[in-house]
């Protein structure tokens, strides 16, 4: 089978964390974004990021990941950490339209990079954007917590395979955990999504 | 019958927030002057504590405070096995042991590197076997087990439990202990006599348990603002669990107000407040240093403190008359208790082989253990979802012994409306699982699916498995409040939690149904109790759409019944002249005299006293829903109901059929296909259904295939403490498409004919799953879940996998 998007592979996403110089499954990582105390040393700590289309200046520490960024100095809260070490997708966001996990990732990695949440997919008018509309339709989720790290891996994968079949849909979905094993329902979601493009 | 709202989809108030990220979880709040709390938690599976020394750490910049158990329990710790809050006596790996707020995290977790905790290690153990032998470590200081005489000691001799390791019977005097230890139904040596010109199965078994792995770690935020506490967390049942918070912390009911909108994820370890106290722990420190605090938990945290399944180490012997009846069941089982305390799964267990399979005679004996592993307790169907992948299989090879169809053996022993179970013969409020077996026999062309049984392509093989789930699904004795302003809107206040079920909305969708309400004009209170909100059951046991469909029918019939007497006061006549539709009440006689809801509501507050809660309120509301009404008496007009208890079991039960491909050359196998049924009274939301149905799917095939709790004998270290290593199903693990269906017969016990379901449906994809896997291996009983690939392949390479038999019920394989 091909890759549902060739831009994204396992080994392309984990050579970017390990350039990035994240390091994935420790706790002091997380907890160390959240202090000020490391001297910003020779790294520009005042950075602008794009985030769901608008430039934003913002204080990174050197050491802080994606996910930290957009939840506590930005409040983008809608990505969540379930796990906070690139198990379960919680916390995806898409980076020049390919799905990443925020948790793994440096913000500093991405001062150039166009950074979407979920926050950003409705339209200004309150019209979700065809996935959400899709995982409405087809009541995807469900206790939620894991729904807008899905969502976000459903609009990475429909923008680079629009008309996918369940299976691609399946594949492209496939960094994403619910624990809930909403899967059905959320691939019925995704399959809606595209029907209403 | 014609409904207006059960049994139509809707859309959850709650969904859009969900997938725009609006909605808020605990720790998606912030508050100003907020400080952050970290755990300082046990590094070695039991001990004491002897001295903490934080001086240092008390003395570093940006650290507020310590939070100690000495603090928290002033008059010294509970003895019982319970979680608690912080501990100096922990059980377990990974157990809180203090608190510390800084100015952020990284500060937090630099100053518990500086504290100085001196443990005495005490002796551990990890296996219950090990325990109980004679001259074994016990988990706690007073012994390895809990009851009402408090901590006691269960030995067996080492030759007994050589012998249960080995597989065998236990002996007929075998110790048993626990919270139901035996029960015996029906004449045990009869139903097996009658089994010697059928089939008599014996073996052992094991059952892994496993982690609750919620995608939501149970963080928290507390502030305390004009002498009430505002607790930001999460929870499965929010008054329910509030209620019980309440006495945790140690504030009163009326000034704790408990804010949950939404809960991610919850399958039975939020459900009540005694295994979640680590949430008093922002609370309290917020009290001692009169500021904001925010404690997030880590995934490893939320492994240790996040409750797991009970694992099984068992004997079984059943029993069938050459006509398929199961006759006989004689199950013994040793459950892993956990560092923490547990349940009853055991016997649950074997309560459910007696309704499931409507067996002639049962005997259950058992002995539940403490270990110095993960704390144990309420997960999805515990005890009739570990069984269901053990006895499926047995049903199995018995029909075929006995010459019989896999679906038919099932057909025969199914339970149907009349019928009675358990230990105390307690009738069914109806039954029809007949009609599942047949529904999903129809939709999954079982017959036609039969001749490719065993049919082997290459390397791969076809399997073919049915099962079936049950758990006692629906309560009663909560309360019931709506609510009506002059708008005319209906407000339902619900105090049933959002975990990702909808029920909150799906239950407050009776009350609507009683008055004729358009959905748009409904307004579903709740997400924080100072919404005021009734009490509800504590929502594990698949009760909910039972017990709060109830509670909300009750409460709007009470309203109705109001409706009618104002306007027979107002209009002329009796009450019982007058009837409701289109938002009026009416004469029935002539539909135009009558009132407008918005003109009765109006009315009833003029009226006040008992239209609007001042006065002659139901005696018997709890104490948590008289706080709640007492607050809003006066403010609009009120319909309000306590509940009776029911009668009887109201039963879930679900069948599932699935088709597999086994690769005998790598012992992994992909489900081609899956059809669940419900049979679960009147389906009331059906998109909601669905979701329990393919969410119970992926649960069981978890069981039966993939989660592990595996720790380190030597250090007693928790080795799956992530979605990784416990090994959480994927999109991958799972088939590409789940079809699912309902029986939709109503059950007579409530008023909109329903029962749940959330809990069974794991256990009839676990049990067909794992007869699936012995049909592709030509009958082989592994007596084990899960089965993993290791196991399967194994088999088929003639390496005796049973060889190291109940060696660790987690370990095995």
């Amino acid at each position: 089978m091909q890759p549902v998007n060739p831009q994204l592979t396992r080994r392309r996403f984990i050579k970017g964390v390990i350039a990035s110089g994240a390091v994935a499954g420790t706790t002091s990582l997380w907890y160390a974004a959240n202090g000020q105390s490391r001297p910003a040393g020779a790294v520009e700590r005042m950075i602008r990021l794009n985030v769901n289309g608008q430039d934003r200046t913002v204080d990174v520490a050197p050491q802080e990941t994606l996910a930290s960024t957009l939840r506590y100095k930005l409040g983008l809260t809608g990505t969540k950490l379930g796990c906070n070490r690139g198990e379960c997708g919680a916390c995806t966001v898409l980076v020049d339209d390919i799905p990443t996990y925020a948790c793994s990732v440096l913000t500093h990695s991405f001062k150039n990079g166009r950074i979407e949440t979920v926050e950003g997919l409705e339209a200004p008018d309150g019209t979700l954007h065809p996935v959400q509309q899709g995982f409405v339709d087809a009541l995807g989720p469900q206790c939620g917590y894991c729904t807008p790290g899905q969502v976000m891996a459903a609009v990475g994968l429909l923008r680079a395979n629009p008309n996918p079949t369940r299976e691609e849909a399946r594949m492209g979905l496939a960094g994403n955990i619910c624990r809930c094993g909403s899967y059905d329902s959320y691939l019925d979601g995704v399959m809606r999504a595209a029907e209403i493009g | 019958m014609a409904y207006m709202h059960i049994g139509k989809d809707f859309v959850p108030p709650d969904v859009i927030g969900k997938v725009t990220g609006r909605i808020k979880y605990a720790e998606d709040y912030t508050r100003e002057g907020m400080v952050y709390a970290r755990l300082l938690t046990s590094p070695i599976p039991h001990a004491r504590v002897l001295d903490i020394d934080a001086s240092e750490a008390l003395a570093m910049e940006g650290v507020f405070g310590i939070l100690t158990a000495d603090e928290v329990y002033p008059d010294g710790e509970p003895q019982s096995t319970g979680l608690k809050i912080l501990t100096n006596e922990p059980t377990l790996v990974g157990e809180p042991i203090l608190a510390l707020a800084a100015v952020d995290e990284k500060t937090a977790e630099s100053a518990i590197a500086a504290i100085n905790v001196t443990f005495e290690r005490l002796p551990f153990v990890l296996d219950p076997l090990d325990s109980l032998q004679e001259g074994g470590p016990n988990a706690f200081v007073g012994g390895n087990t809990f009851g009402q005489q408090g901590f006691t000691e269960a030995k067996w001799s080492s030759d007994q439990v050589a012998s249960f390791r080995a597989g065998n019977a236990p002996a007929e005097d075998a110790p048993t202990t626990g919270p139901i230890p035996t029960f015996s139904i029906g004449d045990l040596e009869a139903g097996f006599a009658a089994a010697e010109d059928g089939f008599v199965y014996e073996g052992s078994f094991t059952t892994a348990g496993y982690p609750h792995h919620s995608m939501e770690p149970r963080s928290a935020m507390a502030y305390w603002e004009d002498g009430k506490l505002y607790l930001h967390g999460t929870s499965q049942s929010l008054t329910a669990l509030a209620n019980d918070m309440a006495g945790i912390i140690g504030v009163a009911k009326e000034d704790l107000v408990f804010i949950n909108a939404a809960t991610g994820g919850g399958f039975g370890q939020r459900a009540r407040a005694g295994s979640i106290p680590s949430m008093a722990i922002p609370a309290k420190m917020s009290q001692k240093l009169n500021r904001p605090v925010m404690m997030r938990i880590t995934r490893e945290e939320e492994f240790t403190i996040g409750g797991a399944r009970q694992g099984f180490q068992g004997w079984i012997k059943v029993g069938f008359r050459p006509d398929g009846v199961m006759s006989a069941c004689d199950i013994f089982v040793v459950s892993d208790n956990g560092g923490k305390g547990g349940g009853a799964d055991a016997f649950s267990a074997a309560d459910c082989i007696s309704i499931l399979y409507q067996t002639e005679a049962v005997r259950f004996r058992g002995a539940s253990v403490a270990t110095n592993t993960a704390h144990r307790g309420a997960q999805r169907g515990p005890g009739q979802n570990q069984i269901a992948p053990i006895i499926s299989p047995i049903m199995d090879v018995a029909a075929d012994a006995l010459g019989m169809s896999r679906l038919d053996i099932r057909v025969v022993n199914s339970a149907q409306t009349g019928d009675v179970g358990g230990p105390q013969g307690t009738p069914l409020t109806s039954a029809y699982m007949p009609e599942a077996l047949r529904q999903a026999a129809d939709a999954f062309d079982w017959e036609g699916r039969e001749t490719r049984r065993r049919q082997r392509s290459g390397s791969k093989v076809t399997g073919l498995g049915i099962g079936q789930g049950y758990h006692n699904a629906g309560r009663s004795g909560m309360d019931g409040i709506v609510m009506m302003g002059a708008d005319g809107r209906l407000k339902i206040h619900s105090g049933v939690g959002n975990l990702g079920t909808y029920s909150y909305a799906a239950t407050s969708r009776a009350a609507a149904e009683v008055l004729k309400m358009p959905w748009d004009r409904c307004d579903i209170v709740t997400g924080r109790t100072d919404n005021h909100l009734p009490i509800t059951s504590p929502q594990d046991g698949s009760n909910s759409i039972f017990t709060n469909t109830r509670t909300c029918y009750g409460a709007a019939m009470d309203m109705v019944a109001k409706m009618k007497e104002i306007a027979a006061a107002d209009l002329g006549g009796e009450p019982a002249d007058y009837d409701i539709s289109e938002e009026r009440v009416h004469q029935i006689a002539d539909g135009s005299v009558g009132m407008t809801y918005a003109e009765v509501a109006q009315r009833a507050m003029e009226l006040g006293g008992k239209y609007t809660g001042e006065a002659e309120l139901p005696e018997e509301l709890h104490e948590w829903t008289q706080i709640a009404a007492s607050r809003l008496a006066g403010s609009a007009f009120m319909g309000i109901y306590h509940d009776p208890a029911h009668s009887n079991n109201p039963p879930g039960f679900t069948v599932t059929c699935t088709e597999i491909e086994l690769d005998l050359e790598t012992g992994k196998y992909e489900i081609l296909d899956m059809v669940s049924i419900g049979e679960c009274g009147t389906v009331v939301h059906p998109q909601g259904l669905k979701n329990q149905l393919v969410g119970g799917a992926v649960w069981g095939i978890g069981l039966s295939a993939l989660e592990r709790h595996l720790y380190d004998p030597q250090n007693g270290l928790p080795a799956s403490t992530g979605y990784w290593q416990s090994k959480v199903p994927t999109y991958l693990d799972t088939p590409v498409k789940i079809d699912t269906g309902w029986v939709d017969l109503p059950d007579p016990e409530n008023p909109v004919g329903a029962r749940g379901i959330g809990e069974p449906s794991q256990g009839s994809v676990s049990a067909a799953l794992t007869a699936a896997i012995t049909d592709a291996l030509d009958g082989h009983i592994f007596g084990a879940a899960p089965i993993t690939t290791d196991m399967i392949i194994n088999h088929i390479a003639g390496t005796q996998e049973d060889a190291v038999a109940l060696a660790q019920n987690n370990f095995r394989g």
